[in-house]
């Protein structure tokens, strides 16, 4: 069996880091390790090299006690792990075997000298409750009721304990039910029933929960079962070292623990901001359009509804929805409000970034319209390039990682620890709606449910000039690396550019975009060419970064007035498609041409310069140059 | 390059016992190793588990005396049983 040669090289480059007194580095790597190798050896290293750089990093120390009547310790290395990746740095202290009562009564115990933050009492039925767990046949039905009363009883008095002496959280695992029954079939039909009876004893814990600050439930029975018990259990390591988990199951205990350590240290995410395409449905809208896109009931649409069933659920616990996603805003709202399998609407979004733009920026403007810091983000995309590079440029961000099934995609969201909530405030709970009144208060209409109202809040303005020796080589490279937002896709080199500029009837603009966020810099070139009454659009592109924000309807109403200034009737241009050129396919329709000519290579379209209304948008302050303006 | 079964085995062991590869041999064992104690061994037995997706018996885990009987275990059993 071929092995990947790259696991020690990074384990060397880890330790290298350390030794260096690179810490931020050191960890970022360690993390990354620990993502591409989880399991119980990588763990190991993981743990001593937190060890190591413990003290030195810039995340506070949470100290976790766990009391067990089992074998927990090939755990601790997992949960250490995993914890760091949520950017926590446990102490762990395991109380010794079945050592629990006396932990928790006796007030000089270790555990209270250890003074935790956290408490996990990870206790199974056959230790607490044989009675009832193993020797339940031997019992009149009396006896049952009895030993499940002074169980429950039990905890009741070990919480009420517990609270006099430690204000740390305890995690309470529930009673797992014996599976199959002692007395078989016969169990449920008899009353009481044994797995009646540990069901009556965890509603029990749930209410002593309930009645005291800070107690929490963690259902282990549930979690066996999700796994499936005969999988779950370990018969031999029990016998052997009282380990009853089988040990492709021990990451997933350490993971059920984190779903409370992690709201317990607030590293929670308060937003989770999703892409449209292939993630909130199948297929891209720009292409499939809204009768191509999967969402449905049926297969395979059905994986997105299950997703977007998960974002109501995370909704009303508080948590807000966002939308980052590379699309025309038309295209992608149509499909989200008038796309009848949609089960979220735009309503449900808090904010919505639907632009051609870089998405790591992206997500830091959600964060300041959301007045959230960045590491209050968690994002979900299929794409892993987009993926990587925000975990690179953002690495407070929580980038979940799915896999190319969109089955997988709702449980991948499900089973992320920063959505859980330890509790619920009406406030959480109407969180989103809050949000959508106080954009209507503010006035400023921040879910830009018109077009216009999201450019006139970009504050763009635009230079519109001539090309010239500044400006000759970017205009080049636009020619050559545009793909998208390109009606012709021609390549020019710059000695090609400079000719053509100098050629009567030619014409070259190039225009230059700053918005409330920066500078874009250099992002368009148009070229034309008059031919009698006629001026022929040769080459019209944009830059990914700013297409759909009205930029191209300036430049090309500028081309309209200055060709009728020089004396033309009609203004042309082909659209020449291409793989990549969708997002220029409707441009000329939407800007008043009309279909004039259809060939193999493409579609010829006129606008009649007599009759046009096309002009400039007036939420850009545009700044045409003289020489541009008179050519 | 390929690795052998006694690299990987190895490999873990140095992730396991916390002690560089190169410092390890095919007669390393709980005698020779400091570190190499009863929870080790099991956390040794769980990690050889989970990677390779097998189930050890107690008497299977007495025969892990060394890092070699333990890499010779490891690979008849995935003879026997392949993933």
């Amino acid at each position: 069996m071929a092995t990947d040669h790259n696991p020690p090289n990074r384990r060397v480059e880890v330790d290298q880091l350390i030794a260096d007194g690179n810490v931020e580095r050191a960890s970022s790597l360690l993390r990354e390790l620990w993502r591409r190798e989880t399991g119980s050896a990588t763990a190991a290293f993981v743990a001593t090299r937190l060890d190591q750089l413990s003290g030195k990093l810039p995340i506070a120390k949470f100290k976790l006690a766990i009391l067990r009547s089992f074998t927990v310790e090939p755990i601790v290395p997992l949960l250490r792990a995993e914890a760091f990746a949520y950017g926590i740095d446990l102490d762990i202290q395991v109380g010794d075997f079945n050592a629990y009562v006396q932990d928790i009564v006796d007030p000089q115990s270790s555990l209270y000298r250890f003074a935790p933050n956290a408490v996990i009492l990870a206790v199974r039925s056959e230790e607490v409750a044989p009675d009832i767990a193993i020797n339940f046949a031997d019992l009149s039905a009396e006896d049952a009721r009895q030993a499940a009363n002074r169980v429950a009883r039990s905890y009741e008095q070990w919480v009420s304990s517990f609270r006099q002496h430690s204000q740390a959280a305890l995690i309470i695992h529930s009673l797992e039910r014996p599976t199959p029954a002692s007395l078989g079939v016969l169990d449920n039909q008899s009353d009481p029933s044994q797995s009646g009876l540990i069901h009556q004893i965890n509603r029990e814990l749930r209410r002593v929960a309930n009645g005291q600050r800070g107690v929490y439930i963690s259902d282990y029975d549930a979690l066996v079962a999700r796994h499936g018990s005969e999988h779950w259990h370990d018969q031999r390591k029990w016998l052997m070292a009282r380990l009853p988990i089988a040990a492709d199951h021990l990451l997933h205990m350490a993971r059920e623990w984190m779903r409370f350590l992690v709201p317990l240290t607030g590293r929670t995410a308060k937003c989770l901001v999703v892409d449209l395409d292939n993630t909130l449905w199948g297929g891209i809208i720009g292409e499939d359009g809204m009768a191509g896109i999967k969402v449905s009931a049926e297969y395979p649409g059905a994986a997105f509804q299950f997703l977007h069933r998960v974002l109501l659920d995370l909704s009303r616990k508080g948590i807000l929805l966002a939308i980052c996603s590379k699309n025309n805003l038309d295209d992608a709202m149509e499909a989200i409000e008038k796309h009848p399998g949609m089960l979220v609407r735009a309503k449900d979004f808090a904010a919505m970034r639907i632009n051609w733009g870089d998405k790591t920026q992206n997500l830091r403007e959600i964060a300041k319209e959301l007045n959230i810091g960045i590491d209050s983000l968690a994002f979900l995309d299929d794409n892993p390039f987009e993926r990587e590079q925000v975990r690179a440029a953002l690495p407070e961000v929580t980038v979940i990682d799915i896999s190319g099934n969109p089955l997988e995609y709702a449980a991948a969201v499900r089973d992320c620890p920063v959505f859980e909530r330890l509790t619920l405030s009406a406030e959480d709970q109407q969180r989103t709606t809050m949000y959508a009144e106080q954009r209507q208060r503010a006035g400023a209409e921040q879910s830009f449910q018109t077009k216009e109202d999201f450019f006139r809040f970009l504050e763009q303005e635009a230079d519109l000039e001539l090309v010239t020796n500044l400006t000759l080589a970017r205009v080049a490279q636009l020619t050559q690396k545009t793909n998208q937002f390109n009606v012709t896709t021609r390549r020019y080199s710059e000695t090609q550019i400079a000719e053509m500029s100098k050629q009567r009837g030619w014409h070259i603009f190039s225009i230059k975009v700053r918005d409330r966020f920066g500078d874009h810099g250099l992002v368009g070139v148009a070229i034309t060419r008059d031919e009698g009454e006629q001026s022929e659009i040769d080459t019209f592109l944009l830059s990914c970064r700013v297409i759909g924000r009205s930029v191209e309807t300036a430049l090309l109403a500028h081309l309209a007035k200055s060709a009728a200034e020089r004396g033309c009737r009609s203004l042309i241009g082909w659209f020449l498609p291409t793989k990549k050129n969708a997002p220029a396919r409707d441009f000329y329709r939407q800007h008043g041409f009309v279909e004039q000519q259809k060939s193999d290579a493409g579609t010829l379209w006129v606008l009649d310069l007599k009759t046009s209304t096309l002009s400039a948008p007036n939420w850009i302050k545009l700044n045409v140059t003289e020489a541009a303006a008179t050519r | 390059m390929r690795l052998t079964r006694y690299d990987e085995v190895r490999a873990i062991a140095s992730d396991i016992l916390g002690v560089p590869a190169a410092f390890l041999n095919a007669s390393s064992s709980p005698d020779t190793i400091e570190s190499w104690d009863s929870v080790q061994h099991l956390n040794l037995v769980v990690a050889l588990e989970e990677k390779f997706g097998l189930q050890l018996s107690p008497e299977e885990i007495e025969q892990m005396k060394t890092l070699g009987d333990t890499a010779k275990l490891i690979e008849s059993k995935l003879q026997t049983s392949p993933r």
